[in-house]
């Protein structure tokens, strides 16, 4: 290595990042320079006050909250079907993993079971989301240090699965698509689904990342450029509460979907027996830059292996749950075809009634592309909920940035940026 | 909540044991074990669950702000923080709850000698953006907090959005904007 690396210290929380604040500049060589909020390789708005010595970081503070919008304070005044489509936009690399999460927490709230053929699907487009995720990812950081060539291939396989999500939903970028105790609609057409998305799962994917792979992660200048940047134990992981493939990147052996099982990742989901998905969750241990994406690129390996076993047993039956309990919108044969359904798709369709929540609280989390994704929802019984708290991700694996980076040279900012794939509308909310 | 709630969450038995002096209250809702205490005691019950070996909650997911004003059921108090803890090794869940009171209006950004909590920054340094936010959004101070500044919303902002008596529309310029319609455009 070039340069030495700044010794780690694990659990220090009283570091020089936050003594900045008072001491200005300390050494006169030292100067201050702001990286973003406008900067392509932010991708979106943040901001790195940065103290460099020559090229070296010796401080980075960083200022979040360009993209505040308030979408915690918009969730107590939206029910529980609507704010879905505030939830699609807080990571929008993969959209669609949000509002599964999301009504996974409101159905643990309500206690809803949904029925295996939704729990097969959302499963199946959970996965993809983490494949559009990761995808992004990995080309985002190979076009910021340089490689235009592999983003534009990977690029190219979001597309399709935007097709897909436009095909179920009729939204190409946000679908909006679940609902609370199934979908918005079931698919259009069962056959068509399953063949775009084998061509997506044995072809599109494994081709792109296969490019990927053989065009940059053998590179030198990307090795260069990745191995030994912006190091995180496996203790610091844990301590600094980081989820998802940075901590596994880490040695971290944790995983949502197995650890808090949900969907079709649970044993007997189908109520009859069904086994869990097959999958194993990549781990490594040296914990830098280039770590988190070999975690990335396997990832999509195994949610391609998931899909495959999911695509064939799409169980029939309704997508929506009908029960007595009037939390869902009934189907409709049932409003058009019994009075009960009528008034139960009424009750819940008008603005000045809506769900009979129960009085409480529940926390829902799934396995996301970056980590845990959980909603904490606070009901009081009305039809809108009375607080939601999103853990969001990459607000949480962002803390790591000024501690990982302070030691580092200046361009090495864009290759850590890259690696914790932090997006700035989930990061401000 | 038509079910009573099941409180046989191991850890509580644990906790109880090891704090005798302590008032606990606890409930449970969908599976999920939340342990209520008083703030003075709350930063050493923290500890204790982080580091003793029956506990061992490891890692801290979330720090979570309510405001209860108005809240159909009586709450023991008007803010509330609830710490979200994980235990990686006995793959374990436990939310731990505490309720503040305020002692000044709400509406402002005073400092409020009641809405203080022990940071937990020493035991799970993750907390600190997290704690952050609930002081940016609620205006809970947190004592002996590394670097307790507003996170998400400037320095000089005037309000803690997420306070229940904080209007949706926002208070300010936006409150008194004036309606132009067509009969004095």
């Amino acid at each position: 290595m070039p340069y030495t690396l700044k010794p780690t210290k694990a659990f220090d929380v009283d570091n020089e990042s936050t003594e900045y604040l008072s001491t200005h500049v300390t050494a006169e060589d030292r100067w201050v320079m702001n990286f973003g909020p406008q900067h392509p390789a932010t991708h979106t708005t943040l901001r790195l006050v940065l103290e460099l010595d020559g090229e070296r970081i010796a401080r980075c503070t960083p200022h979040i909250g360009y993209l505040h919008s308030g979408f915690e304070k918009l969730g107590e005044h939206l029910d529980y079907n609507q704010y879905v489509t505030i939830v699609s936009r807080m990571n929008y690399l993969s959209p669609i993993a949000n509002d599964i999460c999301w009504h996974h927490a409101v159905e643990t709230l309500f206690d809803v079971e949904i029925t295996p053929r939704c729990k097969v699907l959302r499963t199946i487009m959970a996965e993809i989301a983490r494949c559009q995720d990761h995808l992004l990812c990995t080309g985002a950081a190979a076009l910021d240090l340089g490689a235009f060539t592999g983003f534009l291939y990977v690029f190219n396989v979001r597309e399709k699965i935007y097709d897909i999500c436009d095909f179920i939903s009729g939204q190409r970028f946000h679908p909006d698509w679940t609902r609370v105790g199934g979908a918005m609609m079931d698919l259009p057409d069962e056959a068509m689904f399953k063949k775009l998305v084998k061509a997506l799962v044995n072809e599109e994917i494994p081709r792109a990342v296969d490019d990927l792979e053989k065009l940059v992660m053998r590179n030198r200048i990307f090795l260069d450029r990745t191995v030994g940047i912006g190091e995180i134990t496996e203790e610091e992981a844990i301590a600094w509460s980081l989820s998802g493939p940075i901590a596994r990147a880490s040695g971290v052996r944790q995983d949502l979907r197995k650890t808090e099982p949900y969907l079709c990742y649970a044993d007997n989901w189908d109520g009859q027996g069904a086994e869990a998905v097959k999958f194993k969750t990549p781990i490594a241990t040296e914990g830098d830059v280039y770590a988190r994406f070999r975690v990335r690129l396997e990832e999509i390996k195994q949610s391609l292996e998931i899909i495959k076993q999911l695509i064939d047993e799409i169980p029939g039956g309704p997508i929506n749950v009908f029960s007595d309990s009037k939390m869902t919108i009934p189907p409709k044969s049932e409003v058009y075809g019994s009075i009960e359904g009528l008034i139960q798709h009424f009750e819940l369709v008008m603005t000045n009634r809506g769900w009979d929540a129960p009085v409480g609280e529940a926390y829902g989390a799934n396995e996301t592309a970056n980590g845990e994704l959980g909603y904490f929802i606070v009901a009081d019984g009305g039809p809108r909920p009375w607080r939601v708290k999103t853990r969001p991700p990459s607000f949480i694996n962002y803390q790591m940035m000024a501690k990982i980076t302070e030691g580092h040279m200046l361009a090495d900012i864009v290759a850590t940026l890259g690696s914790l794939n932090v997006v700035a509308a989930e990061l401000d909310r | 909540m038509a079910s009573k709630p099941n409180l046989d969450h191991p850890v509580f038995k644990i906790v109880k044991e090891a704090f005798p002096a302590v008032r606990f209250r606890a409930t449970e809702f969908r599976g999920q074990s939340t342990l209520i205490v008083e703030p003075g005691n709350l930063h050493k019950v923290l500890a204790f669950l982080r580091h003793d070996d029956r506990c061992d909650f490891n890692f801290l997911s979330d720090v979570i702000g309510i405001d209860y004003l108005d809240y159909p059921t009586p709450m023991p108090g008007r803010f509330s923080v609830i710490y979200n803890l994980v235990s990686y090794t006995r793959d374990d869940r436990l939310f731990m709850k505490v309720f503040l009171d305020p002692s000044l209006p709400t509406d402002g950004i005073d400092e409020d000698p009641a809405l203080y909590l022990d940071s937990v920054c020493d035991i799970w340094p993750g907390a600190e953006w997290t704690e952050r936010e609930v002081f940016d959004m609620f205006g809970i101070r947190f004592r002996n907090h590394p670097d307790l500044r507003r996170i998400l919303l400037w320095k000089d902002y005037p309000a803690h959005p997420l306070r229940k008596d904080y209007p949706l529309r926002g208070r300010g310029e936006r409150e008194t904007y004036r309606v132009i319609d067509r009969t004095d455009a």
